[in-house]
């Protein structure tokens, strides 16, 4: 994949804050300048390290939001954790101009890339969208016609990430085919309750089992599980389902 | 949160993994040592709730691998993974 070498032992670069943007109420996407930034592919995530002036030290893993790009910059989307040690400082504490510590980019398992022209679902829980967003992104820089379905589980419509690039993204030729599910409060007329995804929505809203679709399922663990099961139960191959689960905190660690 | 899917995945390891080994550890197949399948290492359930990480086979839920800091010391305990197998031109670019 160019431009995407494969390091060996990963060390820590230093990222300086170029950006901030809110996504809702409670995430925040941090642009960063990284040193040396080897490039990455959709659906990697790097460790983050915030260091005390005491010395202590706390690392966190986030999913990479942008598309790969050669300008050394990276997209990372961070969901703010009322009981949170390093979240909330991502989200409300830093300005542009601060610097942390990044190590990756990490992972070559849960990743998609342009050159497969397969049909591809997506299946996201909550701040589970960002790497597949990712992808969706590349997807679009990429020009690439791979069909893409995406099913997105929100607690309540404000708590869409990436909300009007979505909604262009599904609504221009070539689009993505995007269902929402609302698990607590739906919009106004919203012709489903609220719930969780269930056997009703994936066999309507997903890729039929014979097109042998890759699908990648990011979320809560009890997300990933409940869905993956559901997937296999339509016939779905589960050698061809990739998944990356979150914390109940939805922090990796 | 119920003890039971108190898990991530494989993935959530690969940063303090990729410091041992010179490959991005996530896209090798690993054998598990009590029940012999074999399942990308990504795919493993990941206990991180505890003083180092466990990783446990996905099928039959046996330990992989531990990761331990112990005062100063990294400890690598791998006799629950009878081999790990990865492409070898990944290997190839990672300079080993």
């Amino acid at each position: 994949m160019a431009g995407t070498a494969v390091l060996g032992r990963v060390t820590w670069r230093t990222a300086k804050i170029v950006g901030l943007r809110d996504e809702t109420a409670t995430a925040r996407t941090l642009t960063l300048s990284v040193d040396d930034w080897p490039g990455h592919v959709a659906g990697q995530h790097v460790d983050v390290r915030l260091t005390a002036s005491d010395g202590y030290s706390a690392v966190r893993s986030y999913s990479i939001a942008s598309a790969p790009s050669s300008d050394g910059r990276i997209e990372l989307t961070v969901e703010r954790l009322s009981n949170g040690e390093v979240s909330p400082y991502l989200t409300q504490q830093v300005i542009v101009g601060d610097q942390l510590e990044v190590r990756g980019p990490i992972g070559r398992w849960f990743v998609w890339d342009p050159e497969q022209a397969g049909p591809v679902q997506l299946v996201a829980g909550g701040s589970g969208i960002v790497p597949l967003m990712a992808m969706i992104r590349w997807r679009a820089a990429a020009n690439s016609t791979a069909p893409f379905r995406l099913l997105y589980s929100v607690r309540q419509p404000s708590t869409v990430f990436y909300h009007d690039e979505l909604r262009a993204l599904s609504s221009q030729g070539n689009s993505v085919d995007d269902t929402y599910v609302y698990t607590r409060v739906t919009p106004k007329d919203w012709p489903r309750p609220p719930g969780r995804i269930d056997a009703e929505l994936i066999s309507r809203a997903t890729w039929p089992a014979d097109l042998r679709p890759s699908v990648y399922v990011c979320g809560p663990t009890s997300l990933v599980e409940h869905t993956t099961e559901l997937l296999i139960a339509t016939g779905q191959d589960r050698q061809k389902i990739r998944t990356e689960r979150f914390g109940a905190t939805g922090e990796r660690r | 949160m119920n003890g039971s899917l108190n898990y991530l995945d494989g993935n959530a390891a690969a940063g303090a993994l990729n410091r041992m080994f010179s490959f991005d550890i996530t896209a090798a197949q690993g054998q598990c040592a009590h029940c012999g399948a074999t399942r990308h290492f990504a795919e493993a359930h990941l206990y991180m709730n505890c003083p180092g990480i466990v990783a446990r086979c996905a099928g039959c839920g046996h330990v992989l691998l531990r990761l331990v800091n112990a005062g100063g010391r990294m400890l690598l305990d791998l006799r629950g993974m009878n081999c790990l197998a990865l492409n070898a031109s990944e290997f190839e670019n990672s300079g080993a």
